[in-house]
């Protein structure tokens, strides 16, 4: 058996490039599926878990799917924008507790989430290292978030602006970091937090900046009024100094958010408050998120039998392919099989032979698969949350 | 050591019919076999070994009557009896010259490789002029070089009988010699009787006897 093993090792060694390729080949067919399934099942357990934490979810009417991937997940399509008076309305029905969130920015490629400190309580969120939010401006991040961005309190992150030529939009705020919250293992790793009115500051609605009466380059004074000039400065940071500048325009019942998570004090609390959302002329709407995402998961577990089928397919033609790459090998050997017959080769030499190499090829595959399938493993969670936040 | 009697051997679907009434060769002896191409030459040498049996007569190689052996029988016989070397050398590209010419104790069954056998496989190639060659593939030999190892490994075995099918046919002049010097002094060192199949008739004084295949009987394709 020795002799057979050397052998066979001699010739997938000549060999060395067709032997990686049928070895990837192997390892593909072996992998691919076993990765598919790992990820939509951790991709279940992710969305199912966050859907059923969340009972309901307030928002404009529009896409439901969008509303909920986007206040649960934060992630896939912006739902079309309300108004925070849809929060209030929820609080003022004394049915349910209300959680206005606006996530609609971005922070190097992190969601920012302007909310209030009840999201935190709600979702059981600890800060490990720093404080909660306190004072306008500031941010505190999610586990995954900091550590990628190599970030902890005491530094800050810069706000993004919403495209590359919204010249006329506001400045990108930087955003001291006052704590980062303990991994959950969930999507609110991948956030930034900030308070609500952070996020409008970040809009435009709300602002800060030094005293037009006293500018220099005042463009026109008047008795009543004052014009000022491009060199008024305007804060692109909220800094105790400055902070007392800081205003909102308008009515602060108009400014957006994306959804509201609603709390019911109870079962029944919960019914009687979709029931008033019933109404079609009524612009907000209410979703159950489990029931949203039970519709998608079905989506989704179709695509996968439907990709279990492709794989299988593929797979067969792989094997087929292999079985030729085989058989060809065996007649482009015909003449050293020939030559070992003459020199008192058995017969089961050469089967045992052809076999060793066979079984070290696919025990090669197998081992790069169960490699390869161990380290997503390992990570299941993490890229199921990455799939996910790549949901756009 | 080799004895045929009464041989009848036919590839009917090619029309080719051989009979051999009597072909005896001793220890030792150094039997060259000619004959136009297409006579039975190669033949010949494939009942010897045992790797085509006759339709009737009887093929004897020292006590054994290989023509009464089964499958496996008469490829273990082959390997403990017979060393072969063959025109285009039959080596193995895939194993370095070493492997090659250690190649029958791997791949039979009867055969076992130990240390003994390899410091032998050495002082073979040595002897042939290829030790410094040991680790290098067939592909980076030249066409004298492989016939050397095809030579080492057909006498590694210590066979009584080596078998050599045009073994100089690829060879310029000169390597000839060389070669047929190295075939015969090898054997003659384990007084193995050679049987030689050759279109060189140059080299036909340096056997102990000829034999022709226009004395037998065949019918021949037209």
């Amino acid at each position: 058996m020795t002799s057979t093993l050397y052998l066979a090792v001699q010739y997938l060694r000549f060999h060395a490039a067709r032997s990686a390729i049928v070895v990837l080949a192997v390892a593909l067919i072996i992998a691919v599926p076993a990765v598919i399934h790992l990820l939509l099942d951790a991709s279940e357990r992710q969305m199912t878990a966050r859907a059923a934490s969340t009972p309901l979810v307030v928002g404009a009417r529009g896409s439901t799917l969008d509303l909920v991937l986007n206040s649960l997940y934060f992630t896939g399509d912006r739902p079309p924008l309300t108004s925070v008076a849809a929060s209030e309305e929820v609080w003022a029905s004394g049915l349910a507790a209300a959680i206005p969130l606006y996530a609609r920015f971005e922070a190097q490629g992190a969601p920012i989430v302007g909310t209030t400190l009840d999201y935190f309580e709600f979702r059981g969120l600890e800060v490990a290292d720093g404080r909660d939010l306190a004072v306008l401006g500031e941010a505190v991040l999610g586990a995954t978030v900091a550590r990628d961005l190599g970030l902890a309190p005491g530094d800050s992150l810069v706000s993004s602006p919403e495209n590359l030529f919204d010249l006329g939009g506001t400045y990108p705020l930087r955003m001291p970091v006052v704590g980062v919250l303990a991994a959950t293992g969930g999507p609110d790793d991948r956030a930034v937090f900030v308070d609500l009115k952070t996020a409008w500051v970040i809009e435009g609605i709300g602002h800060g900046h030094g005293e037009a009466a006293e500018a220099d380059d005042l463009l026109a004074r008047t008795e009543r009024n004052v014009v000022a000039g491009p060199a008024l400065p305007t804060f692109a940071e909220i800094t105790p100094e400055n902070i007392d500048s800081f205003h909102f325009h308008g009515s602060s019942d108009s400014y957006s958010v994306t959804a509201v998570i609603a709390v019911p004090n109870d079962e029944r609390s919960g019914v009687i408050l979709r029931g008033r959302y019933l109404d079609r002329e009524e612009p907000l709407q209410i979703v159950v998120p489990q029931d949203v995402v039970d519709g998608l998961l079905a989506t989704m577990f179709r695509i996968g039998r439907l990709i279990d089928t492709v794989v299988a397919t593929i797979a067969l033609a792989a094997v087929l392919a292999i079985a030729l790459v085989f058989y060809m090998s065996l007649e482009l050997r015909r003449g050293e099989i020939e030559t070992v017959f003459r020199l008192g080769c058995r017969r089961s030499t050469i089967l045992r032979l052809i076999g060793a190499e066979i079984a070290i090829l696919l025990g090669a595959g197998i081992v790069f698969a169960a490699v390869v399938v161990s380290a997503i493993a390992a990570g299941r969670e993490d890229l199921a949350l990455w799939l996910l936040g790549s949901w756009e | 050591m080799i004895s045929l009697q009464d041989i009848s051997f036919a590839y009917p679907s090619a029309g080719f019919r051989l009979e051999i009434p009597r072909l005896a060769a001793a220890s030792g002896e150094r039997l060259a076999v000619v004959g136009p191409s297409g006579s039975g030459k190669t033949t010949l040498l494939s009942l010897v070994a045992g790797i085509l049996v006759p339709f009737s007569g009887s093929v004897r190689v020292g006590d054994v009557e290989v023509h009464t052996l089964g499958d496996v029988a008469r490829r273990d016989f082959r390997a403990r009896t017979i060393g072969s070397v063959f025109q285009d050398f039959g080596l193995v590209e895939y194993l370095s010259a070493r492997d090659n010419i250690l190649h029958p104790y791997r791949i039979s069954g009867a055969l076992t490789l130990d240390g003994a056998t390899r410091k032998r496989a050495e002082d073979l190639a040595w002897r042939a002029g290829i030790g410094a060659k040991l680790g290098h593939r067939p592909g980076a030999l030249s066409h004298g070089e492989k016939q050397r190892v095809a030579i080492c490994r057909a006498l590694l075995t210590r066979p009584p009988v080596v078998l050599a099918d045009e073994a100089t046919g690829n060879l310029d002049p000169e390597t000839k010699g060389v070669i047929l010097d190295l075939l015969f002094s090898c054997a003659e060192a384990e007084n193995a009787t050679v049987l030689a199949v050759t279109h060189d008739h140059d080299l036909l004084d340096r056997f102990d006897r000829v034999v022709d295949f226009r004395s037998f009987r065949q019918t021949m394709p037209a």
